[in-house]
Formats: C-alpha cells, structure tokens, sequence
C-alpha cells in the first residue's frame, strides 16, 4: 500500500514538473484535504489576516502550489512548514513556535492570570481581616441591649 | 497612599504608550529570516540575451543590490527614477529580478495566454518598459513563474536586496526606494560592505 501511495505520489509530482505550475486542485481529495489543512496554517503575507487557504492573492494560490507540489512529492508538514519559515520567519505560521523571542507572547497570559489572581487574593484575605473589628466589653454589652431592644419591638409589634 | 488614586492613570499612560509604538509600526514589513544567510541559489535567463542565464555565482566577489519589479507594479514606478539615478553614479550594480512579468498581471487573463507564449510576451513587455522608463539595471534576468521569487520570500513588488562579497545576504529594503532610504541606509551599507574584504 505505501509503495503504491509513494508511486502515486511521485507520478503527481512528475505531472507537476511537467506543467509549468501546478495544477490548481490535485486529481486527489485526499491530498487536496491535506493541501488545504496546512494552508489553513499559513499566513498569506499580502492580506495579512487570511490564511493562504482562504487567500485569492497571487501569492496565496503559488504558496498554496509549492504546498501541494512538496506534499506530493512526499514531504512532510513540518518540513514543508519549515521551508515556508525559511523564506518568510515566524510571520507565516499562525501559531507562532515556542522561543526566547516569542516567551512573554505564549507565557504573558498565564502570568497576567496568576498575577491577577493573586492580587484578588490577598486583598480579600485583607478585607476579611479589617470587616472584624475588635469591640471592648462595654460595646459589646451595647450591642447586645441594642439588639434585645429590637427584638422585643419585635414580639410586641 | 495618597498617589493611589494615579494608579490608573499610569497604567492608562503605559496603554497608551504601547498602542502609539503600535502605531507607528508598519505591519506591511515583515523582517526577512534571510537577513545576514547566503542568498538562495539561481540561475535564470536574462532579459537582453534570454538563451544566456545569470546565476549567483557570477555575482561573487561584488557587492550588488538585486531589484525585484515587473512593468505592472505601480510602486516600481516611483522607485524607478531613483534607481535610475543611483545606476548612473556606478557605485553598485544593480541586478533586475523581473518577477513573473505577465502572470503577475492581474489584468492578463491567463488562461488565454498559451505557454508558449510567455516568456515573449515577457520580455516583449519588460524591455519595452524599460525603454520608455529607462533601464538602471546591469543586467535582469526573468523569473517567469515567481519560484526565485518566493526562495527570496518575496511578497510584494518593488523589493530590493544588498548582497556581499560572499553571496550573502545583508539587507533588505521592502516598498519603493525613497531617495531618503537610499542615501541614509542602502548607499552606507554598500560602502561599508565594499570595505570589507
């Protein structure tokens, strides 16, 4: 089976070598499923906010060739995803990897989280110790009168 | 205690400050991860001899700026003059990238145009562009699908180049050249780069 796969995939890639560019969808739904999830994955660099799956841009539709030519040639995702970073950074994955440069971006939330957190915490645990306020004996004993006061009023009423 | 009440505002302030630096940033230029790596391997046909190719090779041992532009590219042409000026002061060769001359053009319906029939379409059009405009390149070769192109992680016509001695590349400037970006930037990195052995 992959000897077939692999022979069917070189063909594709012979066909590709022989147009000048490859044709806009592969003859094969599973690998023009494949095509389109990883370019789902990459950013189109003329109109930033579309990936080069949703792109028409010039650009989008050769990126989106290479993607198909290299997967048919058996390439790998990460290979292929890597050969986009070499050309164009970090800028073409939408889900940018895990480095020195990019830390405060994957850890900034989580840190503000706890941080805010945190925060939260120690004022309430501050509130809760100033709403008891210490009362001497002789408030208490006014409370109390106070609070049997209105509890009679209560029963009287 | 009493600044207390300025907390806000100073996190307001800081807010602020980062949203004006992100102002003033362009989103457009997307540094390059080829900056400072050798410059991808090519070898294509040149626009006044197209039998005859230019590769990378040819160029070692000079510094040179490689222009990426094509006749339908509008900022190419506000670019132009001071290209044109910069070749006549002979201080750097300038080499043409001529990026996919007629299916770059939206305007060209592709599917009417038979394949064999695009290379001289492109370089019917890209010489007579630069007849009427003037020609400042030492030479332009013509990457007619855009595969050199994206090897230089092109995105968006005119880009430009600086490459070293060694075939490396040193910088890049995205958009048109303005007469500013090229005495202030691009002509002290050539003479820096042409000092160094």
């Amino acid at each position: 089976m992959r000897r077939f796969l692999l022979a069917c995939g070189l063909t594709l890639f012979a066909l590709a070598g022989h147009a000048d560019t490859a044709a806009p969808v592969a003859a094969d739904p599973v690998l023009e499923e494949r095509v389109m999830a990883l370019s789902h994955k990459l950013r189109c660099l003329v109109c930033q906010n579309q990936s080069i799956a949703e792109s028409d841009a010039d650009l989008a539709v050769d990126l989106r060739g290479q993607v198909r030519e290299q997967l048919s040639a058996g390439r790998s995702e990460d290979e292929i995803a890597d050969y986009m970073v070499a050309r164009y950074g970090d800028f073409v994955l939408y889900e940018p990897p895990m480095r020195a440069s990019t830390l405060l971006l994957w850890l900034g939330p989580i840190v503000l989280a706890v941080v805010g957190i945190g925060v939260l915490m120690i004022r309430l645990a501050r509130r809760n110790k100033e709403s008891a306020p210490a009362l001497d004996e002789a408030q208490r004993a006014r409370a109390r009168a106070l609070l049997e006061e209105n509890d009679n009023d209560g029963t009287q009423a | 205690m009493k600044a207390k009440f300025l907390v806000p505002l100073f996190l307001f302030l800081l807010l602020v400050g980062f949203l004006g630096f992100g102002l003033s940033l362009n989103p457009r230029e997307v540094p390059s991860p080829l900056i400072d790596k050798p410059a991808p391997d090519f070898t294509l046909a040149r626009l006044d001899t197209p039998e005859q190719t230019l590769g990378l090779s040819d160029m070692k041992g000079q510094v040179w700026l490689l222009n990426v532009w094509a006749s339908w590219c509008v900022a190419c042409r506000q670019e132009h003059p001071v290209l044109v000026a910069l070749s006549k002061r002979k201080e750097v060769p300038i080499v043409g990238l001529n990026y996919k001359e007629v299916r770059g053009d939206g305007t060209i319906d592709m599917r009417k145009v038979p394949e064999q029939n695009e290379l001289p379409m492109a370089i019917e059009r890209a010489r007579g562009w630069l007849q009427s405009h003037g020609d400042p390149y030492d030479v332009s070769i013509l990457d007619i699908n855009g595969r050199v192109g994206i090897d230089f992680g092109v995105y968006g016509v005119p880009e430009t180049f600086l490459i070293d001695k060694q075939g490396v590349i040193r910088y890049k400037h995205i958009g048109p050249i303005t007469p500013d970006a090229l005495r202030d930037t691009i002509l002290p990195k050539v003479a820096a780069l042409k000092a160094e052995s």
